[in-house]
């Protein structure tokens, strides 16, 4: 009998701290942990008791990366609410709003991230010390920085902004701030296209997922805001069902709770392949025919090529943000919704960069939290990585334990685990015992 | 001026608070911004500017307060400032990223406080409040005269990497 251990006691190129532990028995696994030791942060506590005019302000602050997400998640659940429909103009500005910050956390990960593992790089750092690749993490970060701007215009600044309120925008911009992005976008529609022909040559390593993917599914656009939750395997229901169909547990070694289906008990996948699996056909026109050129059509089973599935949707946004900044006229005064405090419950869940974000909140009448729940993509997908190692690993164990040690944190960083948002990230042990 | 850190953690918010106390004392050619480490493109700020000063909070065991000198420009950063960060990028990591890409501006002193506490709160500790008001005198005295001092003498990399051009008194200097 022949025991094997694969150990990662600090993974790395994620956001936030998590390990992972594997032991291996006669070429089985029989102990695998995503260890989650980022402490817990407590948001859904310490929001009861707060006003719904703070909520927005302070759930930006559970992520650096995608405070965006948390913010339209909070948003659109507080007017459930208290029955509020923001103004015109308001909704096409939170998809450009969100289109800045899926450009910047994809460029983020795909290019400083998740790239130096398919190229045999340690970082991001040791890629640019490579003149080969030096222009590759010089475009990223050009494109990084488009998103960066637009939120820096539409939210105030560029990490935690500030202009988003419950009912609309504190302050929406004039026409003549947006302008002057428009060649940028151009640009960034040729990179963007340029990289993902690239990157589609890169070697991806094989395996076969069957997942049950779940995302937001829209009629008219690719979602963001809006939708149905629709997944392979058979769902599709409203937004306020979530909680019927979807539930959270407690492991011991993860600070993160993780989601399961409610009815089946099994793990499910969140994120830029479930989106595009549901949605390939609402892409923007150039997403869409570079998507096709580089076989990132449905269906899809690697888990690795969601490093392409965000390239298109790095190139969905930027066509997407250069459409809406094209038509903006403004959205006149006052761009929000005027509020009266009322009792309520309210749920949403929108789509963050790493996938489907749920919020439900309950205010009493003079519009004090009461209780407040937040599923973040990451949770979704913990157990849904654990269930990829496990049929994952015993294909790789003739490896090199650094080879094979490797192997698996690309996997998991294929998920983009936002491990600061989950805990509620990572070492490897692939332990041989 | 580049002063990293959170204010509500205590003393991981020196940097800050050195770059609030300094701002009314730079010359005009100088710009400083506190901000929080989140950004891997933060170099973007120091585009065209000849001296680059980075103060952060460090954590590295030593006494409360003592200041850790790096001219960054000629080696890597040293360990104590490749700080755990909780975010997928450190200070020393976007240091070295802006060198593999070749745009390290000609001079660039890195301040590492040793900080007492890292604690949710707001407020210095005596040690480190002390050590604030030494780092002010130091880069006080680095801008009258950008060269790198005695003891950590390096060369100047970069085409404008002499003291002359950071004189330069009409040059519009932007972190």
């Amino acid at each position: 009998m022949s025991e094997q251990h694969i150990r990662v006691d600090y993974l790395a190129r994620v956001e936030g701290e998590g390990a992972l532990k594997i032991t291996v028995r006669d070429n089985q696994v029989v102990d695998l942990r995503l260890d989650i030791f980022e402490p817990p942060r407590f948001f859904e506590a310490f929001l009861r008791g707060r006003s719904f005019h703070e909520v927005v302000d302070i759930v930006a602050r559970i992520c650096g990366i995608c405070p965006v997400a948390y913010q339209m998640s909070a948003a659109h659940a507080l007017e459930k609410a208290l029955a509020i429909t923001p103004p015109p103009g308001v909704r096409s500005l939170r998809r450009l709003l969100y289109c800045g910050e899926w450009i910047e956390s994809h460029a983020l990960h795909v290019f400083l991230l998740h790239l130096p593992d398919f190229l045999g790089h340690e970082s991001a750092v040791s890629m640019a010390s490579d003149p080969a690749l030096r222009p590759i993490v010089e475009r990223g970060l050009r494109l990084k920085k488009i998103g960066n701007r637009l939120m820096t215009i539409l939210g105030g600044r560029e990490i935690h902004p500030v202009s988003v309120c419950v009912g609309g925008f504190y302050r929406a911009p004039a026409p003549s701030e947006l302008r002057p992005l428009l060649p940028e976008f151009e640009w960034g529609i040729e990179a963007a296209a340029q990289t993902l022909r690239w990157a589609a040559g890169l070697e991806f390593p094989a395996f076969d997922g069957r997942y049950d993917f779940v995302s937001l599914f829209h009629p008219d656009e690719y979602p963001m805001n809006e939708g149905r939750i629709v997944s392979s395997w058979g769902l599709d229901i409203a937004i306020e069902d979530y909680e019927k169909h979807f539930r959270e547990l407690q492991v011991p070694h993860s600070n993160a709770l993780h989601s399961v289906r409610a009815d089946m008990g099994t793990s499910y996948m969140v994120g830029p392949l479930a989106r595009l699996h549901f949605n390939f056909e609402r892409l923007q026109p150039e997403a869409k025919a570079l998507a096709r050129e580089v076989g990132m059509c449905p269906p899809m089973h690697n888990p690795f090529a969601s490093l392409l599935a965000r390239g298109v949707e790095i190139l969905h946004a930027l066509e997407e943000a250069h459409a809406i900044i094209r038509e903006y006229r403004g959205i006149g005064e006052p761009c929000s919704a005027e509020i009266t405090a009322r009792s309520g419950v309210g749920m949403h869940a929108t789509e963050a960069p790493r996938g489907l974000l749920y919020h439900r909140y309950r205010v009493g009448e003079d519009g004090t939290i009461l209780e407040a729940k937040i599923v973040p993509p990451t949770a979704q997908n913990l157990r849904r990585i654990e269930d990829d190692l496990r049929h994952y690993v015993p294909s790789i164990l003739s490896l090199p334990l650094p080879d094979a040690t490797l192997r698996c944190e690309q996997l998991v960083r294929s998920y983009d685990p936002c491990i600061s948002c989950a805990t509620h990230f990572l070492k490897l042990e692939i332990e041989h015992v | 001026m580049l002063g990293f850190g959170n204010e509500y953690r205590s003393d991981d918010g020196v940097g800050i608070a050195v770059v609030r106390a300094l701002g009314p004392h730079l010359p005009p050619s100088a710009a400083a911004v506190a901000t929080e480490p989140h950004a891997i493109d933060l170099f973007e700020r120091w585009k065209d500017a000849d001296l680059v000063i980075v103060v952060d909070a460090v954590s590295s065991g030593s006494p409360p307060g003592t200041i850790h000198r790096f001219e960054a420009q000629g080696q890597p950063v040293p360990a104590v400032f490749a700080r755990c960060s909780t975010h997928a990028y450190s200070i020393a990591e976007m240091i070295e990223l802006a060198r593999a890409l070749g745009t390290m501006p000609p001079r660039l002193l890195v301040l590492g406080i040793e900080g007492e506490s890292f604690q949710h709160g707001v407020g210095l500790s005596p040690a480190v409040a002390r050590a604030a008001t030494e780092a002010i005198q130091t880069i006080l005295r680095a801008l009258k005269d950008p060269s790198p001092t005695e003891g950590s003498r390096q060369r100047l990399e970069g085409p404008k990497g002499d003291s002359a051009s950071a004189k330069r008194p009409d040059h519009d200097r932007k972190p």
